[in-house]
């Protein structure tokens, strides 16, 4: 236990604030997003992610915006296992003929407002995929997209960035 | 003449003929009547042979009609039998009663290409799900890849343990985590799993049709994204495989620095696979801190090299990185840290009694059915079997045994603790070689052409990722282009050794035993 705790403090606290330019952008949308995420979400946004034929790139870069340098939770961000409790999808692609089925499901199992992010060159157009008979590229090819986030992968920080600009527009949604 | 060619040649003589356009010149390719496929199966089987892949060919263009291919490994062979199926009866003997990883092989095989295995126990279709037409086979060149497909009805019958007190719980495709979808499905009484069933396919996304569409150069990007965990060990086996085709020899330093950023990724990954393989054990110290060492290994990545995965960086000829002076000094500096840090970790892992407590007995694969499942990679190694293409199909630097001395770990155990300390261990040795190899890296050229294949040439290439043996076979077509690239995936061999491995468990333990195997999804349904 002591080499646990030792090895906690030695760490100390990795988590690094934004980079200047995604920190302003923030910083501008700063006071409507405050009004999203704490009065529309009650303080906490709740993402369901949906793999739907990735090759398992982006997934890892997902995980990555967990650890403790990106840490979404400290603004109030965190994964749940059932999009029965999830505020927003967080899908990547392209959509795989064998998972249209499961993604249409998912979408519609999520409450409203069913915010979707499109992850990845292959979420947002199908990318190296393309469209083909096992492959019916983009995710908004499936179910409506709200964001999309390109990249292969995306960096955590353009995800992250992604997420918030979903939220940045949540008000404009709801109507 | 290898060993298995010789078994061959003994008991066929005058019906097997060794096909030259197979390369490398170390891999034999041998072909017989289609009677004598199994046969063939039998006697290297006597040889202590392994299944490594089995897949079929459409070869139509040259006026063959469909062919079977099986590639068999032993310690340092590889062995490739092939037969021709005339087109309008394209059945071919099963060799699942032979080798078990041919269960799915051939499955998928039928269900792709429509070539039939006579005697498999098992006719359902693989990947190709029920509600795909039932005379859609892709990879036959007839088949239009370009145009969608419709639907129809029919339904996936599954195989099931019935009894009193039996219960069964369907997970998936969409997981609770943030992994890819598979379905799986488990009978249990109590708490015990009596039996389960994985069902793969989902992420299905037609890799080896697209591969056809592409030009050589742009297969390598493709390959990169088979399995994007493993997308430096894809590529580098998808060009070794074309330059094997051209005869194209590429730099030293291509080579070294290749390896460098192979040793790189099986860090990243076994870092982020010990701190998740704990989490599941309620262990979240281990993650937090083993994702910190994985995302400091990822920065410098893209610091040097350009890409956090280092994706796109290889490709047929060479490679498109290269590390200066000060790169080296910054590498260098990294892994001390991240293995003073690392030896902490382990420290702390070795003495956590409740963590020891879910991962010790867990899940085992005992080596007898490693080897009747012919695993490859960290689940071969945990159970027993000395297998590692670094060290018996090694490219340099690999080959300077004497002065890079790799060790290779290898446990008898069988359960998550082997898994995991296979990871530990390698990832050690991984820190020690890329330091060999940074600080002996050779001078010379990144890339050079690496020319086009001829018409109707093979090429085959086996590369060790983090999670084992990744083998590439291409065909080039009549005009030159890509007609046939066949990926195996360490996760096509080890899916099965999964179900075996966890019935008796309890159900809580699954998800412990699943991310000890952590196989690809993408890489198997491809």
């Amino acid at each position: 236990m002591i080499r646990i705790l030792r090895q906690i403090f030695r760490t100390g606290i990795v988590t690094e604030p934004l980079p200047p330019a995604v920190e302003t952008e923030i910083r501008q949308t700063g006071a409507r997003l405050e009004e999203a995420i704490i009065k529309h979400f009650r303080r906490s946004l709740t993402i369901r992610q949906v793999d739907a034929g990735s090759c398992n790139g982006c997934e890892l870069e997902i995980h990555a915006i967990n650890n403790s340098f990106y840490n979404c939770e400290r603004f109030g961000v965190h994964f749940t296992a059932s999009p029965r409790f999830a505020d927003m999808l967080l899908v990547t692609g392209p959509v795989s003929k064998n998972m249209e089925i499961a993604l249409r499901r998912t979408y519609n199992a999520t409450p409203t407002p069913k915010l979707v992010v499109a992850v990845g060159d292959c979420g947002c157009n199908g990318g190296m995929f393309g469209e083909s008979y096992a492959s019916l590229g983009g995710i908004d090819k499936v179910i409506p997209v709200d964001v999309y986030v390109p990249g292969c992968p995306p960096t955590p920080l353009a995800l992250l960035n992604g997420i918030l600009t979903a939220v940045d527009g949540y008000p404009g949604k709801k109507k | 003449m290898s060993m298995l060619a010789k078994a061959l040649t003994a008991a066929f003589g005058g019906e097997l003929t060794i096909d030259m356009r197979q390369h490398p010149s170390a891999v034999v390719c041998c072909t017989l009547p289609r009677e004598k496929f199994a046969e063939a199966a039998r006697i290297l089987k006597k040889s202590y042979a392994l299944l490594a892949a089995e897949w079929a060919v459409d070869e139509t263009a040259f006026g063959r009609g469909f062919v079977v291919f099986a590639c068999f490994r032993w310690v340092k062979e590889y062995l490739i039998v092939r037969s021709e199926l005339p087109v309008d009866d394209p059945s071919f003997p099963s060799l699942t009663k032979k080798f078990l990883p041919a269960y799915r092989f051939e499955r998928q095989m039928q269900s792709l290409m429509g070539v039939i295995p006579t005697g498999h126990p098992d006719m359902r279709p693989w990947i190709k799900f029920e509600d795909w037409p039932q005379e859609a086979f892709p990879l036959r060149k007839s088949f239009d890849a370009t145009k969608p497909m419709p639907r129809v009805a029919g339904e996936y019958v599954w195989s099931r343990a019935e009894g009193e007190g039996v219960y069964e719980i369907p997970v998936g495709p969409v997981h609770a985590g943030i992994i890819e979808p598979g379905h799986f499905r488990f009978q249990a009484v109590g708490e015990m799993i009596v039996n389960l069933e994985a069902r793969l396919g989902y992420v299905h996304k037609g890799t080896e049709k697209r591969f056809e569409a592409l030009s050589w150069k742009d297969g390598a990007k493709l390959s990169g994204r088979v399995s994007g965990d493993s997308t430096v060990a894809h590529s580098i086996a998808y060009s070794m495989a074309v330059e094997s085709m051209t005869g194209c020899s590429i730099p030293e330093r291509a080579h070294w620095l290749r390896a460098i950023c192979l040793e790189r990724e099986r860090i990243a990954n076994h870092l982020g696979d010990i701190g998740t393989i704990c989490n599941d054990a309620a262990f979240a110290f281990m993650l937090y801190q083993c994702s910190r060492l994985r995302e400091l290994v990822l920065r410098t990545n893209s610091r040097l090299f350009g890409h956090r995965f280092i994706m796109d960086k290889v490709f047929p000829g060479g490679v498109a990185v290269d590390i200066d002076n000060a790169g080296k000094a910054e590498m260098h500096a990294e892994l001390e840290g991240l293995s003073r840090d690392f030896e902490r970790l382990v420290v702390i892992y070795d003495e956590s009694s409740s963590l020891e407590d879910r991962v010790r007995d867990t899940g085992i694969l005992k080596p007898e059915k490693a080897r009747e499942l012919c695993v490859v990679g960290i689940v071969a190694r945990a159970s027993g079997m000395n297998l590692d293409c670094r060290i018996f199909n090694p490219f340099p630097p690999y080959d300077q045994y004497d002065q890079l001395e790799l060790d290779v770990p290898v446990k008898i155990t069988g359960d998550v603790n082997a898994r995991t300390y296979v990871r530990i261990e390698e990832v050690r040795e991984s820190i020690r070689i890329i330091r060999y190899m940074l600080e002996n890296l050779p001078d010379g050229l990144l890339s050079i052409d690496p020319g086009v294949p001829a018409p109707d040439t093979n090429g085959f290439a086996a590369v060790e990722g983090w999670r084992g043996e990744i083998l590439y076979w291409l065909q080039s077509g009549p005009a030159g282009e890509i007609n046939r690239c066949m990926v195996r995936d360490p996760s096509s061999l080890n899916w099965l050794a999964l179900e075996q491995a966890i019935p008796g468990n309890i159900v809580p333990d699954f998800p412990l035993c699943n991310k000890s195997f952590n196989q690809s999804y993408s890489g198997h349904d491809l």
